[in-house]
């Protein structure tokens, strides 16, 4: 459970796909304008991003390579059409609201970019944490932006009045430009914590890095925590990837046997040339004599003409 | 004459002409504008320009102190966006209206992109944009002690013909530096005689102004509509003050003809075709963001470089 925790955190706080990532940002754009919009936008968001995140998982091995990303889609498409369905007919009011962006939740980054960057190589149980825990960030994120939007353009809050009766509404942050305004805002701000952190000498290394702890296809070596998830879903540093399927483990034991053969043969091939050698070091012997007796020999005609 | 050989990097041309010295011209430009609008409007208009100017310039000292910036404020650039901003502003505004956006001019679309020099737009008209899209209510009540009523420009777009020769003194109901054509042309007449501009932008703003109404605006080529147009509104105090900026027009001979034109053009399809009377400041902003693709297409070719190969 330690691990699911970790999930969750790491979706909320440490890669919140929204302030960190800045993924997804058409639907926070878009429907952020009250508070409520903002929860519920990001409550089917995570609802739907849990669910195709654990069908993923399971058919993970069943999916082909090269059509994976089609494959995805259907899934998500699938997911969304339920919570469109269901949301029609028991939210209405949340349905009209969101309008057009529930069908785009199917084309959200954040759902493609999990089942392609985690779900697609993780076991189940990690999986729906890592769904649960982006889309967690995800809403929390479209609260913030969606309250102080509908605080500062409408002067209420869920709702409520907040404000008092002379407050004269600014209209501008409940319109497209107002999102971009709060948007930017929460992201300094966040920005500016993390320096802070930084100088307490915390460790913000990786808030804010983009690391999706996607290990197995990042670039970046040098990483002091690259880890991989095995098969069971334990996690921990490994050296290297162990491959676990029977077939693999067959074809190894079948390379290590190829490679003892070749050893042999090398061996062989060794002692060949070490017979070689020998050979030619008699030559080499065999010739020295002959000069030794051609030199012999002229000696022997130099004496003579003497 | 010195035998010595001078190595030295660019500019090679400097000028005693400071910022300094250009935004107090302006300045001063500004005041018979100015001065009428206080004369028309009342006292209040004098209220609500005073506190436009001092939270600019406080918001730009306040910025520069937190971030521990060089404080540029006695380049008087603050003091020029926030009277820009305040004769922008409708006579009976609220005074907190004047300081939302002055904040919002200076700090958002003036220092937040690296203060003079760097920011994208005019501030004063971001500001003035920030306020009539936030507060559309109160930016388009012109209503106040000395008049009330449609203002020029939605009496044109209303159909009947509003009264020239007021316009063109300033008795009638506007926003407050806008209404009199004769003491913005005499603040421009200034500025053109020192040389802090010249007639490229204005002249060929007030042109395509002048062809687009004639061909679109439904009346043909009518003195009457058409000098109505022109002294109405805010194009006389936009073409002259706001789309001259040093920095949001574009530095090329050509670009600036590029840029009068599309401004003209697009003034026009907002006042014609619009659903609102005016349409100046959101054209000179839009002009604004396009300034960079102008210089792209009209920068000068440097000598030997370009033209036919043999």
């Amino acid at each position: 459970m330690n691990e699911a925790g970790e999930r969750l955190y790491n979706g909320l706080i440490k890669e919140n796909p929204t302030f960190v990532l800045m993924l997804g940002m058409c639907p926070t754009l878009a429907v952020t304008t009250s508070a409520i919009n903002g929860l519920g936008m990001g409550l089917t968001t995570m609802v739907v991003l849990a669910l195709s995140n654990v069908m993923i998982s399971l058919l993970r091995n069943i999916i082909p390579d090269k059509v994976r990303i089609p494959a995805f889609i259907v899934v998500i498409a699938s997911f969304v059409t339920m919570v469109e369905l269901l949301l029609e007919g028991f939210i209405p009011f949340l349905y009209d609201a969101l309008g057009i962006y529930i069908p785009l939740i199917v084309v959200n980054c954040i759902i493609l970019g999990r089942a392609e960057a985690f779900a697609s190589k993780n076991p189940v149980l990690p999986s729906l944490f890592d769904g649960i825990g982006m889309g967690l960030g995800f809403s929390f994120a479209l609260t913030c932006i969606g309250a102080v939007r509908e605080l500062i353009g409408a002067g209420t809050l869920f709702g409520a009045h907040i404000m008092p009766a002379s407050y004269v509404p600014c209209t501008i942050f409940i319109m497209a430009p107002g999102a971009f305004f709060v948007l930017a805002t929460l992201t300094a701000l966040q920005n500016k914590f993390k320096a802070i952190g930084e100088k307490k000498g915390k460790d913000m290394s990786k808030v804010g890095s983009g690391c999706s702890e996607d290990c197995m296809n990042c670039g970046q070596s040098g990483c002091s925590s690259r880890k991989f998830y095995d098969e069971d879903g334990s996690d921990g540093p490994v050296g290297k990837v162990e491959p676990k399927k029977k077939s693999v483990k067959k074809s190894e034991e079948k390379a290590e046997k190829v490679e003892e053969k070749a050893e042999k043969v090398e061996e062989k091939a060794e002692a060949a040339e070490a017979k070689a050698e020998a050979a030619e070091e008699k030559a080499e012997t065999a010739e020295e004599k002959v000069d030794v007796a051609e030199s012999a020999e002229q000696n022997e005609t130099e004496g003579k003409e003497e | 004459m010195s035998d010595m050989l001078k190595v030295s990097s660019n500019p090679h041309v400097r000028s005693n002409v400071t910022t300094n010295a250009i935004m107090l011209a302006v300045v001063i430009a500004l005041l018979p504008a100015a001065g009428f609008g206080i004369y028309n409007f009342g006292l209040h208009a004098l209220f609500l320009m005073i506190i436009t100017i001092v939270s600019c310039v406080l918001t730009e000292l306040i910025y520069e102190k937190a971030l521990k910036k060089e404080v540029t404020i006695g380049d008087f650039s603050a003091v020029v966006t926030g009277l820009l901003l305040a004769m922008n502003l409708p006579p009976m505004a609220p005074l907190w209206i004047g300081v939302v956006g002055g904040v919002f001019a200076i700090l958002v679309v003036k220092m937040l992109f690296g203060g003079l020099g760097q920011n994208f737009m005019n501030p004063a008209l971001g500001g003035r944009c920030f306020l009539l899209i936030s507060f559309t209510s109160i930016m388009t009540n012109f209503d106040c002690d000395a008049y009330t009523g449609a203002t020029p420009l939605a009496q044109l777009k209303a159909g009947t013909t509003p009264d020239i020769l007021k316009m063109i003194i300033g008795n009638t109901s506007g926003t407050i530096g806008e209404t009199s054509m004769i003491a913005i042309v005499i603040g421009a007449c200034f500025l053109i005689l020192l040389g802090v501009i010249d007639l490229k932008i204005p002249g060929t703003y007030i042109v395509t102004f002048v062809l687009f109404i004639s061909i679109f605006g439904g009346h043909g080529f009518d003195p009457a509509f058409i000098s109505a147009h022109l002294a109405g509104g805010g194009l006389m105090l936009g073409a002259f003050f706001m789309a001259t900026d040093y920095v949001t027009r574009p530095i090329t001979k050509k670009g600036q003809y590029v840029f009068g034109a599309l401004l003209g053009i697009l003034t026009g399809v907002f006042r014609i075709f619009g659903p609102s009377a005016e349409g100046v400041s959101y054209a000179i902003i839009i002009g604004n963001l396009l300034v960079p693709l102008i210089e792209k297409f009209t920068l000068p070719k440097a000598f030997g470089k370009g033209g036919e190969h043999v």
